[in-house]
């Protein structure tokens, strides 16, 4: 079976962000639109193909899931061993991406056509959408790990675009910046990563790195640096890319600031696709983290992971802007994730944690960007993101009312929603492997529940605001993704992915633990419960229990100050201790040593000139004077 | 003549015919029809640098006299590109002319001598056969420089050419003989196996290696370019700073690793000396120039003191480097070249100040100015970056670092001079900027094309891959 059609996935949504991006002046926005979403729309088909034909026909081979290379072309050649491919890989987990990057951005594409209708820039809008489709795409195919790199930064930067996609507004072009600088900060362990690793293993592809009968994972390297060995570091440091991408503790910083940009974008990057990619970076090379150093550096993954779920879910229940909530809550399933990955063995049923992290990632990318698309519809009949502007919304908006209430009994692991089955898989996972990291999770299953039914409390029962027009529910282009989505929700968490995705590509039966199963969804029912009586109707208890907790409260609510430390470290102590003594060096000494070069060079320059002369008889003299130097001082030589 | 050796000088014979073509047609049409004259030539000669791309066979004739592979056919299919898009661009000036002046295929006949003249000077594989290749390529340039016959510095381009052409032929001339004298040949191949180190021969190595340095501009034999680029037409310079000097090049680099291959231990030294004072002198002085025409005479001595670098390298890497780096220095001068004519023909402007706003009102010729020029400037990822980078990859392979060194300071005056026309351009403002101009569409088809190759070659790495697997075919 022949895949190099694949290449048109990626190719499909550059086209389009070409077409629409050089004409964004003389396209009409309703044609800009169409394009965009026929666009996409052939690349979700493309990749349902794909993954149908690979799953079901032509992947297995002897119960292992192969490695098939769609296209691979050179495109730089330094020298044999060192050359930048690019080029289609197609595996089960980057088949799985391909189908959630492409049925969450088609939603996006037909959301955005009621969701931005409108606006100033809507052209340039699905142009920005479509060059972050492309390398997305571009990221989850990569063969190698440059190629993924270049394409880590390309959504970097349709990312940044997209936020500051209202540039007028300061805060956006604040925010814009923050993600940018944050994440861009993170790559740089990733870039030095990537060349340690490429340094020590000789090249850069995927299948050699990866490969556990390689020479790479058998010898490693001799070298090593405190205690730990180089190939080590080297993952350290693409974890540390990851991390910024994932916005995992204490990285996290710029992800609830992201909230600025459209809120359709919100549930494309920020919550489904780009910031899953440290989770994808992980899996892509697990067989590294698995097996160097007896899996060492997957234990940070998992600890960070843990701990950046409890620390963003704990946040998320103080917040009052919504989208903040569910950037918070995104933070938070994304450490879910991280920590299945940490948790995780090889081969067999120790796999389990593997498995379950890209379930999760699955099914969150669902529900998550169900839960945006809701708020966003619901900001877009209100106008306000703030919970406060909300209350009583049901009656207006059931369509919105319903989809979301599914979304968040499917994050709040209630049966038989999706999130239950895929959060229940990991919590399973971590049991077996710390009661520690059990705990944890369990709690903060607890906690999503509770914040997550504290907004959809807050936005659709509650007491009923005094709107300035009466709020209305969206039409139809917006609605459809939701019901879309809602049904996948539904649905997801009974795909038997342990037959599909499999750390060592080999199919296992994954157990249902009756008794995890039962403690992990009582705690979501009673997080649901609490969320009840606080906020069902309007009362007093929240606010006694917020002064309850004091100090923490506050704290929390100030996001635990982070924001608040880096801006004192970066203004106070960077900027103005450190870069002042460098500011001076360049000033003084770098900048001036230049000019004096400069300087000296227009001078030699001036002095020079009169060499030519204008006359031919001068010319000559210099040419035959020039032979015959040229022949002397090679005669004498010989 | 059967029919394997027709097509093994296929492209000559063709050029031939053309130019008979014109010469039978120019003598039929009318001053009215010689407009369509123009149109015919340039659309026929683009039929010819289509076919080019054919395969063709490979092999000697004459005895080994012409010789030809696929190499060369590379390059000359370059140099054929080459002087399309210089013929696309003169389209215009031409008709102008025409009506100016009463006269027209000239032009055409001097030009395709001359490009006769290249075609035969790369596929010699003797010195009579080089030597004649050379006059012929050399003396209708210097009528050509003299095109504008009315005006005074025209006049003197063409005198001051002729001239110092003559000088440096003569002493080529001289050289071959010595060459001759000690080991009684004149083909390439003889000769490698018999010449030996002498004082004699390292005479002849020299005097040979100052004509030919004469036609690629290398210090100190380069006084003549900055003059004559001003004074002749634009295309004219644009021909010679590209098309005579991308071909000589190749020759030079040729004969240095064939015939003088048992040389390096002098030809190296020599090499290194001259490319680091052309660099430095051409850099130099075109750090000063005003006038567009001379800044981009210097600028072209510049850059052939880049390309020592690759030939300093005799190997595989070296020829690569130094042919793609021809291809790349030919569409970016091309590219720069074209929008001074552009602007030349239609507003009599050529000083840098002239340029100011320029963005403002004519921006598609600024952004391939400075496509131009970002190449010829190595920004990556336009095609001089790699052009540069692996100029300077063949010399650093044979240790030469403090050339390597010397070449990327160099690199970065040029950056600096470069950057003033940019700046000029997009930065400045005027009080009276060259108003919008439309173009005709075949200066608009030659700025394209010559973007396009830019654009093509740095970002399409199999073109360098091609080069690659063919270079070794100029070792004999």
């Amino acid at each position: 079976m022949d895949f190099s059609y694949t290449v048109l996935i990626p190719l499909i949504p550059l086209f389009v962000f070409l077409v629409v991006g050089i004409f964004s002046n003389y396209l009409n926005p309703k044609v800009a639109g169409a394009i965009g979403v026929l666009g996409l729309s052939t690349t979700t088909l493309l990749s349902l193909y794909t993954a149908y034909k690979y799953f079901f026909e032509v992947g297995k081979v002897n119960e292992v899931y192969q490695t098939i290379i769609g296209t691979k072309t050179t495109w730089i050649h330094f020298s044999e061993v060192l050359h930048i491919d690019m080029g289609v890989l197609l595996d089960p987990i980057s088949i799985m991406m391909l189908v959630v990057v492409s049925s969450i951005s088609l939603m996006v594409h037909i959301y955005s056509l009621g969701y931005m209708k409108g606006e100033i820039g809507f052209n340039r809008y699905y142009a920005f959408l479509s060059l972050f489709t492309f390398s997305m795409y571009s990221l989850v195919v990569a063969t190698n790990i440059f190629q993924m790199y270049i394409f880590w930064e390309l959504v970097g930067v349709s990312s940044f675009l997209l936020i500051g996609y209202y540039y007028d507004k300061p805060s956006a072009v604040a925010a814009a910046k923050k993600a940018f600088i944050v994440t861009r900060f993170a790559d740089i362990g990733f870039l030095i990563g990537i060349l340690i690793l490429s340094f020590y293993a000789g090249t850069f592809d995927f299948q050699e790195l990866n490969n556990p009968q390689g020479s790479l994972i058998l010898n490693g390297v001799g070298s090593s640096f405190m205690g730990l060995s180089v190939i080590a570091w080297a993952l350290i440091l693409m974890f540390m890319g990851g991390a910024g991408k994932s916005a995992m503790f204490p990285l996290h910083i710029w992800l609830p600031d992201a909230m600025e940009g459209p809120t359709p974008v919100s549930a494309l990057i920020h919550a489904a696709t780009m910031v899953v990619a440290g989770v994808y970076l992980v899996a892509r090379m697990f067989p590294l983290y698995y097996f160097i150093d007896g899996g060492f550096v997957l234990q940070i993954v998992a600890y960070v992971g843990a701990f950046t779920s409890l620390f963003a879910g704990v946040i998320a229940c103080t917040q009052n802007d919504i989208k903040r909530v569910l950037a918070f809550s995104t933070m938070s399933q994304i450490g879910y994730m991280m920590l299945a990955l940490g948790v995780s063995g090889f081969s067999g049923h120790e796999g389990l944690g593997y498995m379950a992290a890209m379930f999760h990632l699955f099914t969150h990318a669902m529900f998550k960007a169900l839960l945006f698309l809701g708020a966003g519809s619901v900001i877009h009949a209100v106008h306000s993101n703030m919970m406060k502007d909300m209350g009583g919304l049901r009656k207006y908006m059931p369509i919105s009312n319903i989809t979301f209430l599914i979304a968040a009994l499917a994050i709040s692991g209630i049966p038989p929603f999706a999130g239950f089955f895929s959060k229940d898989e990991i919590l399973v996972a971590a049991l077996e492997k710390s009661p520690l990291l059990f705990a944890i999770e369990w709690a903060v299953a607890g906690v999503t529940a509770f914040y997550m039914f504290r907004i959809y409390f807050g936005i659709f029962w509650g007491k009923e605001n005094s709107y300035a027009h009466t709020p209305h529910e969206s039409p139809w282009v917006m609605t459809i993704p939701l019901m879309f989505l809602a049904l996948m929700s539904i649905v997801a968490g009974f795909i038997p992915f342990s037959e599909f995705i499999a750390a060592d590509r080999m199919p296992f039966e994954a157990h249902f633990n009756i008794l995890v199963s039962t403690v992990s969804a009582s705690v979501g029912v009673v997080g649901i419960v609490v969320a009840w009586i606080f906020y069902k109707s309007e009362n007093n208890i929240p606010e006694r229990v917020s002064k309850a907790f004091g100090a923490f409260y506050t704290w929390a609510f100030h996001k635990f100050y982070f924001d608040e430390l880096y801006l004192f470290v970066t203004k106070k102590i960077i900027f103005n201790g450190v870069s002042a003594s460098f500011a001076w060096f360049d000033k003084k000494v770098v900048d001036d040593g230049m000019i004096g070069i400069g300087n000296a060079t227009l001078n030699t320059s001036e002095k020079i000139k009169k060499l030519q002369s204008g006359k031919f008889q001068d010319y000559a003299t210099w040419f035959i004077l020039g032979a015959i130097a040229l022949t002397l001082y090679f005669l004498s030589k010989n | 003549m059967n029919l394997e050796t027709i097509l093994k000088m296929q492209n000559e014979l063709l050029l031939v015919a053309m130019l008979l073509a014109i010469l039978i047609g120019e003598i039929f049409t009318t001053q009215q029809g010689k407009v369509k004259l123009i149109n015919f030539t340039i659309i026929t000669f683009a039929a010819v640098t289509l076919i080019g791309f054919f395969n063709q066979p490979n092999g000697d004739l004459f005895g080994g006299m012409f010789h030809t592979n696929s190499l060369i056919h590379l390059l000359k299919n370059g140099l054929n590109v080459g002087v399309l898009i210089i013929l696309m661009q003169s389209a215009g000036w031409l008709k102008q002319d025409l009506i100016q002046q009463k006269k027209s295929a000239e032009f055409f006949m001097l030009l395709f001598s001359s490009l006769i003249g290249l075609n035969f000077l790369i596929s010699s594989g003797d010195f009579l056969m080089f030597y004649v290749a050379l006059e012929l390529s050399t003396l209708p340039v210097a009528a050509l420089a003299a095109y504008n016959a009315y005006k005074r510095q025209s006049a003197e381009a063409g005198i001051k050419l002729i001239l110092s052409a003559t000088l440096a032929s003569g002493l080529a001339l001289f050289g071959i003989s010595f060459l001759y004298g000690s080991a009684g040949a004149l083909y390439f191949d003889d000769l490698a196996n018999l010449l030996q180190l002498s004082n004699l021969t390292i005479l002849g190595l020299v005097f040979f290696f100052a004509g030919l340095s004469f036609k690629i501009s290398l210090v100190p034999f380069h006084f003549w370019t900055a003059d004559v680029y001003e004074g002749a037409p634009i295309n004219v310079a644009s021909y010679l700073s590209v098309i005579s000097k991308g071909a000589a090049v190749f020759i030079m680099m040729f004969i240095l690793f064939n015939v003088f291959k048992a040389f390096t231990s002098i030809w190296e030294p020599m090499l290194y000396i001259i490319a680091i004072a052309t660099m430095f002198i051409g850099n130099l002085f075109a750090l000063r120039q005003q006038n567009m025409k001379r800044f981009l005479a210097f600028s072209s001595v510049a850059q052939a003191g880049f390309m020592l670098l690759g030939i300093i390298n005799m190997s595989a890497l070296g020829v690569t480097s130094v042919v793609y780096f021809v291809l790349v220095y030919m569409f970016s001068n091309l590219g720069a070249f074209g929008v001074v004519q552009a602007i030349s023909q239609k507003t009599g402007k050529e000083n840098m100040d002239d340029y100011n706003g320029l963005y403002r009102t004519n921006p598609m010729l600024s952004m391939v100015m400075m496509l131009g020029l970002f190449s010829l400037a190595g920004i990556p990822p336009v095609a001089g970056f790699f052009g540069k980078f692996f100029l300077f990859t063949a010399a650093a392979g044979k240790a030469y670092y403090i050339l390597v060194f010397l070449a990327v300071v160099n690199a970065t005056i040029a950056l600096y001079y470069y950057l003033k026309v940019i700046r000029a351009m997009f930065l400045r403002q005027s009080e009276n900027p060259i108003p919008h101009f439309n173009n005709d569409v075949f200066m608009k088809i030659g700025l394209a094309t010559a973007s396009a190759g830019i654009l093509i070659l740095g970002l399409y790495s199999p073109l360098y891959d091609y080069i690659q697997s063919i270079s070794n075919l100029i070792f004999n």
